[in-house]
């Protein structure tokens, strides 16, 4: 189909048949193995068809749709451009402030709504704290992933504390409905700050211990080092985003290179792959991106918070937001993982008429069948759990 | 060691009911089927770890129906998803018990009007013991919940099925 | 390269395949006829100057004026500049050539605009529903479809 793809670097090619000692010839056959939609490790209802020649995959077909709930039908039918914003909560809703702050984005840049400057810096804080929440539930899972249970506990502590920040701002925690087309809803407490603070402090040496229980453990690097290699160019013609892209070596993140919001003025750094313990883009390699992009997101904080200005948090919006007819914008920002993207299309009523969702978990988990192919089927569960994906955006 | 090995250390001997007996056999261990579908799964999860520690009140997840006491629906259930919940359900031994978590597997929540694809609650296909409020529930909800199925499991009784 | 290059040099090549074409919008877009739609890719993707290697999202859509098609959000990491590509079908025609041969993550947009909006693509290796069961009727984010009142015996409808 595609030419210029090459195949894992661990790809081994069958036997067609073997001669046994007393001459009989044993012909290999292909076995299909069911795995989901209700498994321990497809983080949610994936069903994954794997035809395997003993232990090792020769395809993987994944089958989605088993939490299609409908999303974009749902847009269109809301009578308020507001209203879609507790609907794109409910689909990565690991990550819910990133999906608000993206579709909020893309209106807000339609009808060329200026955001007053407090706003940019809660929403930077707010996305940044998702983005650690969000990275901790994927790298304890993770842990589980491997064989490993004590990760999980650790990093459901942390997460926890950052649930409370949430909380004591919006009063949820998990969907939030915070970020608003203009604003956000509500302003930070008297002592969120200060909590804040304390929490990146607090956070710092449990990221070393995170690494220490679990990313240089001997265990986790043998399994996870050199398996589900996914090389740059397959990365990049599958459109992958997020740590999936970045794992590949591939300096890109829209925070730096499509710029919005106030990113450009803290000292961070996106982080790459390097196949420091064996190949660049193997699963390694994408777990590393996630644990250091935690580090990132605590600098941003730091600098988010220092600098946090006074202000309004909520710019003059229209009650009925209407653009104006045929407007349409692509608005994204890069969720914890990778390019969410909203298409709205206005024809100009109260509605919007079509918003095309284009989620990172659906684009990342196309690349699945490529990276799995040649793998050992005690792999799969490793590599599937690398991708990340949540499966209220895969299927919407 | 137990609670009460301590105390009745010489051979008592109790005196219940075969009802109580296993109805406290049953409610004081849920194994729950390790199932989850939507955001819910992500409250279920923050249950079971660390700070709600879910494990207190005997649910321990187990990967496989055959195991499974309890399932708890815990998020939207599609129409593609309904028949496979109705085959785990009835892969479950009996006694079995459904726990609907959440207000998408109650009635089909925010996506009850326009939801092409979403099932109007998981009580379409299977029958629920114990419905939770909220979207998504907090984990203190879903721990009151289990207790709420708990209370249930105890007026249960061999001759008369409660449900 | 700005829009109005990358709107330049498909002209000088492909010229008749524009059909027409927005510099100015806040984000600019071409609309391609649609059985050309392949070679301009393949000419996008590979081209050293443009080489569009990142495709970012694709769209189907329903105009509800007879006409569904469909959006393809170009984005090229080297060069770090972006284009909008659009094609438009009559609805009873809704034939266009698959681009997943040039970029790979076509594969599965594609099979999502087929499943929502009943936009076939030529050349698709894998056409088949991606979301919905694969004995669906019809295709729901057409703005006139109707929803099935049962599927397998469960009510549809609330």
């Amino acid at each position: 189909m595609i030419e210029s793809l090459s195949l894992p670097t661990n790809y081994v090619t069958k036997p067609d048949a073997i001669t046994t000692s007393s001459g009989k010839t044993i012909r290999s056959q292909e076995m299909i193995v069911n795995m989901g939609p209700q498994h321990p490790s497809t983080h949610g209802v994936l069903r994954l068809e794997i035809v395997v020649d003993g232990e090792i995959i020769v395809d993987c077909i994944p089958h989605i749709g088993y939490l299609h709930r409908c999303f974009e039908k749902h847009t269109e039918h809301m009578t308020n451009y507001q209203q879609v914003i507790p609907y794109t909560d409910r689909m990565d809703y690991c990550s819910a402030i990133t999906n608000e702050w993206s579709y909020a984005l893309a209106v807000e840049r339609m009808l060329k709504i200026e955001v007053p400057e407090r706003v940019e810096y809660i929403r930077v804080i707010m996305a940044e704290l998702q983005r650690i929440a969000s990275h901790l539930i994927a790298v304890g899972t993770y842990g589980i992933d491997s064989g490993a249970f004590t990760p999980f506990l650790y990093s459901f502590i942390d997460r926890e504390k950052i649930l409370d920040l949430f909380e004591m701002t919006c009063g949820a925690r998990l969907l939030y409905n915070y970020v608003w087309v203009g604003g956000v809803s509500h302003d930070l407490p008297p002592g969120f700050v200060e909590k804040a603070k304390e929490f990146v402090t607090y956070f710092r040496p449990r990221i070393t211990m995170l690494n220490d229980l679990l990313t240089y453990n001997e265990i986790f690097v043998k399994r996870t080092a050199n398996v589900g290699v996914l090389p740059r160019d397959v990365a990049v013609n599958y459109a992958c985003s997020g740590p999936m892209l970045r794992g590949s070596g591939v300096n890109w993140d829209l925070r730096r290179d499509d710029p919005y919001s106030v990113y450009h003025k803290f000292e961070w750094e996106p982080q790459v792959g390097k196949g420091e313990v064996g190949t660049i883009g193997d699963c390694w390699d994408r777990h590393i991106v996630r644990m250091r992009e935690m580090e990132q997101s605590l600098n941003i904080i730091e600098q988010a918070l220092a600098g946090l200005p006074e202000g309004n948090v909520q710019a003059a919006v229209p009650k009925r937001i209407r653009p104006e007819p045929g407007g349409e914008y692509y608005g994204r920002t890069e969720s914890p993982r990778g390019e969410l993207g909203f298409y709205v299309v206005s024809d100009g009523s109260a509605s919007p008429y079509r918003v095309k969702a284009r989620g990172p978990a659906f684009v990342n988990l196309s690349v699945l069948p490529e990276i799995s192919r040649g793998a050992m089927i005690a792999d799969l569960v490793l590599i599937a759990g690398s991708v990340d994906i949540v499966l209220g955006e895969v299927d919407r | 060691m137990g609670l009460l090995d301590q105390r009745f250390e010489n051979g008592n001997v109790f005196i219940t009911s075969v009802d109580n007996l296993l109805n406290w056999a049953r409610l004081s261990s849920l194994w729950q089927m390790q199932f989850g579908l939507a955001c819910c799964a992500i409250e279920m999860m923050a249950a079971s770890a660390s700070s709600f520690d879910i494990m207190r009140f005997g649910v321990i997840p187990r990967a496989t129906p055959r195991q499974a006491d309890v399932m708890f629906v815990a998020g939207t259930v599609t129409i593609k998803m309904a028949s496979r919940i109705k085959r785990l359900y009835d892969q479950m031994s009996e006694p079995r018990y459904v726990l609907s978590m959440g207000s998408c597997a109650n009635c089909g929540g925010p996506y009850w009007e326009h939801g092409y694809h979403v099932l109007k609650g998981v009580d379409r296909v299977i029958p629920v013991d114990v419905y939770i409020p909220g979207c998504p529930p907090r984990p203190e909800a879903l721990l009151e919940g289990i207790i709420k199925l708990q209370e249930k499991i105890r007026r249960e009784s061999l001759a008369k099925k409660s449900a | 390269m700005t829009a109005q290059e990358i709107i330049d040099s498909l002209t000088a090549r492909f010229g008749d395949a524009i059909v027409e074409s927005k510099p100015d919008a806040m984000q600019p877009w071409i609309r391609i006829a649609p059985d050309r739609i392949q070679e301009v890719g393949r000419f996008l993707h590979d081209d050293l100057a443009l080489r569009m290697d990142y495709l970012s999202s694709l769209s189907g859509m329903d105009y509800n004026n007879g006409q569904l098609g469909v959006v393809y959000h170009l984005q090229s990491l080297v060069h770090k500049h972006r284009i909008v590509l659009k094609v438009s079908v009559p609805k009873e025609q809704a034939h266009v050539p698959t681009v997943s041969g040039v970029w790979g993550t076509a594969n599965w947009h594609e099979r999502e605009a087929f499943d929502l909006f009943g936009i076939v693509f030529d050349g698709h290796p894998d056409p088949r529903r991606i979301l919905l069961p694969d004995d669906w009727e019809g295709h729901p984010l057409r703005k006139d479809y109707q929803v099935q009142e049962f599927y397998h015996g469960m009510k549809v409808p609330y």
